[in-house]
């Protein structure tokens, strides 16, 4: 029998023919880095390899590293392996990443999904024997509404806000969901102010030429009574917090997947919950499963036990795999997310 | 349905309760007689009677949704409430309607009547016409439980808004034992009935907990010192030569408690009397373990009638010779109420329930510490000049509790929450020494903040032992200090021993799992309290 293509080890997905790792959770020697979210993309590793659209963001959160860049579709090898970064239609710049070993394809999703949302590259499907795959909102009960539906409410809400004399504060993980949603906003309705963290990550963006509308960063000295009818974009963690009351009269609203439930809505206690995510819906994982024509389906992070077995029922050869993913979704942490 | 799934949708989306208020008052302003009847009788806890079963509508939304039945199962402790998982895994709509919610409940009723057959038909067709909130709503109204952050008082209020009505005496209509397919809008809130009168309790005054130090309350001559007893608040009502009991859940209780209905041979037609209902030994209450036996049964068998024998400990009066006394001061209706019961014989079902002579604050802390003695639970403290008010108001009435009864324990099996709490493990099962091994002895549910319930369900997500279904065994790690109200000899658990009111106090994250408490230190509590 051949050796796998990758190996999952304690460190993290393991590739010995390249011998490198693939987004792994303890320090390695080399790195192949699906995305700048913080549990994929971590510190400590001697190498870095990530598209030339996620680098900037990867060198902002981490700093000076040994950060090499790829371009999408670009094969290279590395050992005996072949790699290429693919776009995964998660966040700007992310990438499912392919391997090729004599022939034999795997391919790692890292988080992804499959509808356009007009700002990260579109999902590419890429054919292989072996799919490693996310399945973060793994359960049929979790199916998204159509970008387009979600912006009027968002927009109607703003609109309404506005009208009352609040301030709208809407948490959204500050890389990715925070601009996503700053593209959904219609600017006739009122100015876009930034928290610190979201300000940060727009400046990395807007430098690489992602089309983002205008906004202003909440400094200390910044008067919310100077900008009435704002919509203020900051991490979920800000919500509650001094900083937050400092907007005054304000309506709170949540921007994530888990706002498809309602026992999830209520606890985060928000105004509104709006239901986007940037991973795939139950749909779109078996859109995307079905279309890599694999064989084996490897299930990572989320309701992983439930997915695998569906997916064995539907004749897929599929298998759980621990990891420690799960950071900007996952439902432990739906109160950072 | 779209109307009523708006009004759902507005007070879900807020958590402020004038917000809520507000909505509701509107939608009283504007709904058609019968959906304002049924939007209060569901709010209310009422609900239709169920026409199809939870396992029919399971499989039929899994075959309808193209889904295997156990992923549907699945999903729902997932989802944590089975209404929402049904609508959430349905394929959308293919057509919309506009029919109101009292159709959908008449149209539900009609169900009964058609064959199993039409009856799936039926339902799938309705699914197939209601938007995600509608479907939900439309599922509620068969599996029941319409617990979505709208408290009674809060109805009341908006109804009183709407209505131009009293907020008191629209309470007071809403108490009782109306059915929605029994009284009419107008019967319910606007017309006069006497009949329905006769049943109707007094919405309940209720206590709040006193944190401060009663020094704080002022002079105490000002103040009535009773024994707060742990029992079931109940209203006796002797009207019209016949005699109800209610509990504070508005829950007609008569027929579970036969014992009160010998009231009557003591006291005048016309008496409202607010008590405690204990089981009791002829000198003091037993245990509540005593009395548990007898909560979950509407009938009572005889041996349980002779074992475990109910009175009503009284501690006002609220209505005398059929006149509303509750705006009188309660030491006046205290002085009534003594001399309606004074000279009782003992097999009187109601007794009153003492009152604490004492003369300063000092005084009477002394005496709080003998509550676990007297079988009660601490004292009550009442203004003596305060008129018996309706809910929860700060400042007359006050329950000053013993401190809970702790012990540590360590947490070994841990299981996801519902509803709110679905994504969250909040379930604990606990355990304490015996020798090298741990003895659960409790579970608990409540006491965390949710920051903390969020690190220990990432905790447990990276801990887990062993699955047993949703349950998880994790690695026996963590001590909490568990507080409890009450401790009773337990054949039925391994332990030995029941808490009563068992919740997380704290978290002990100082204390190594070695040093948690062990059963023979749960064993001296039982000596001790039990």
């Amino acid at each position: 029998m051949r050796d796998p293509v990758l190996t999952f080890t304690e460190r993290g997905l393991y590739c010995p023919a390249g011998d490198f790792h693939i987004d792994p959770w303890r320090p390695v020697d080399r790195a192949l880095i699906t995305h700048g979210h913080a549990d994929h993309s971590r510190s400590g590793h001697g190498r870095y390899l990530a598209t030339t659209q996620a680098a900037p963001v990867i060198r902002h959160r981490l700093g000076a590293i040994a950060l090499e860049t790829i371009n999408y579709g670009e094969v290279r090898r590395i050992g005996s392996a072949e790699v290429s970064f693919h776009p995964a239609g998660h966040i700007p710049g992310s990438a499912q990443i392919r391997v090729a070993v004599n022939g034999e394809v795997w391919v790692v999703s890292g988080d992804y999904k499959i509808t356009p949302d007009g700002l990260s590259e579109p999902f590419e499907p890429v054919a292989c024997h072996s799919f490693i795959s996310e399945c973060t909102f793994g359960l049929p009960v979790f199916k998204w509404q159509d970008q387009g539906a979600v912006a009027q409410e968002l927009n109607a809400w703003w609109a309404d806000n506005a009208a009352q004399g609040l301030t709208t504060l809407l948490g959204a993980y500050s890389l990715g969901k925070a601009q996503r949603m700053m593209s959904l906003l219609d600017t006739g309705i009122g100015p876009i102010l930034t928290h610190g963290a979201v300000a940060a990550t727009n400046a990395v963006l807007c430098a690489q030429g992602y089309a983002l509308p205008e906004s202003t960063q909440i400094t200390p000295d910044l008067r919310i009574k100077d900008h009435p009818g704002a919509v203020v974009l900051a991490p979920p963690a800000a919500l509650g917090t001094p900083w937050a009351r400092k907007l005054g009269p304000a309506s709170t609203g949540f921007a994530s997947g888990w706002m498809r439930l309602r026992g999830v809505r209520r606890r985060r206690a928000a105004d509104r919950g709006f239901v986007v995510s940037d991973h795939a819906d139950w749909d779109g994982l078996l859109t995307a499963i079905r279309t890599t024509g694999a064989e084996n389906i490897y299930v990572t992070h989320g309701y992983t036990e439930i997915f695998a077995r569906a997916l064995r029922e539907m004749g897929w050869n599929a298998q759980v795999v621990p990891t420690e993913f799960g950071g900007d979704e996952d439902d432990t942490t739906a109160d950072s997310a | 349905m779209r109307d009523f799934a708006t009004l759902f949708a507005t007070l879900d989306q807020t958590t402020k309760t004038t917000l809520k208020t507000k909505a509701l008052a509107e939608y009283f302003t504007r709904a058609a007689d019968e959906d304002k009847l049924w939007t209060i009788a569901l709010f209310s806890g009422r609900r239709p009677k169920r026409a199809v079963t939870t396992t029919q509508l399971r499989e039929w939304a899994a075959e309808s949704a193209g889904v295997p039945l156990w992923l549907l199962e699945e999903s729902y402790p997932i989802v944590g409430d089975l209404a929402e998982t049904i609508a959430l895994i349905l394929p959308p709509a293919e057509t919309c309607s506009d029919l109101s919610l009292s159709y959908w409940i008449n149209w539900l009723r009609s169900l009964s009547n058609v064959s199993p057959e039409d009856r799936k038909m039926l339902i799938l067709t309705a699914w197939n016409q209601l938007e995600t909130t509608e479907r939900f709503l439309f599922n509620k109204l068969i599996t029941g439980g319409f617990r979505i952050g709208i408290s009674q008082k809060l109805m009341t209020r908006a109804l009183a808004q709407a209505t131009g009505q009293d907020e008191a005496s629209l309470a007071h209509r809403l108490m009782g034992g109306w059915t929605p397919e029994s009284t009419s809008y107008h019967a319910l809130i606007e017309a006069e009935d006497k009949a329905a009168d006769l049943s109707r309790p007094y919405p309940f005054y209720l206590a709040h907990q006193l944190d401060d130090l009663p020094e704080n309350l002022g002079n105490p001559v000002d103040w009535q010192a009773e024994w707060k007893w742990d029992g079931i608040r109940g209203q006796l009502i002797l009207r019209g030569g016949g005699h109800h009991v209610w509990s504070r859940g508005e829950e007609l209780i008569t027929d579970r408690f036969p014992e009160l209905a010998r009231a009557r041979d003591f006291l005048p037609d016309g008496t409202v009397l607010d008590g405690e209902i204990v089981t009791w030994d002829g000198t003091q209450p037993m245990s509540f373990n005593t009395l548990q036996k007898r909560i979950g049964r509407k009938t009572v068998p005889k041996k349980l009638l002779k074992d475990a024998p109910v009175i009503l400990l009284a501690y006002d009066l609220l209505e005398d010779n059929g006149h509303d006394l509750r705006d009188t001061p309660l030491a006046q209706r205290r002085a009534r109420l003594d001399a309606l019961l004074q000279d009782l014989p003992s097999e009187a079902p109601v007794r009153p329930s003492q009152i604490i002579p004492f003369d300063s604050w000092q005084g009477l802390t002394q005496v709080r510490t003998r509550s676990r003695d007297m079988r009660s639970e601490g004292l009550m403290l009442k203004r003596r000049d305060s008129p018996y008010l309706v809910g929860r108001k700060k400042g007359d009435w006050w329950k000053w509790k013993l401190d809970p009864l702790t012990i540590d324990a360590v947490m070994i099996y841990a299981q996801q929450g519902h509803g709110r709490r679905a994504t969250l493990f909040t379930d604990f099962t606990f355990a304490v020494w015996q020798g090298n091994e741990l003895v659960p002895f409790t579970k608990a549910y409540s006491g965390l903040t949710d920051a903390e319930f969020n690190k220990i369900t990432a905790w447990v997500r990276k801990n887990t032992l062993q699955r047993f279904g949703p349950v998880r065994q994790v690695r026996p790690e963590h001590v909490f200090e568990i507080a409890f109200e009450g401790i009773f000899e337990s054949p039925r658990h391994k332990s030995g021993v029941a808490l009563r009111f068992p919740r997380m106090s704290r978290w002990r994250q100082d204390k190594p799992v070695q040093e948690a408490n062990t059963l023979e230190d749960l064993r001296a509590i039982l000596a001790a309290h039990g």
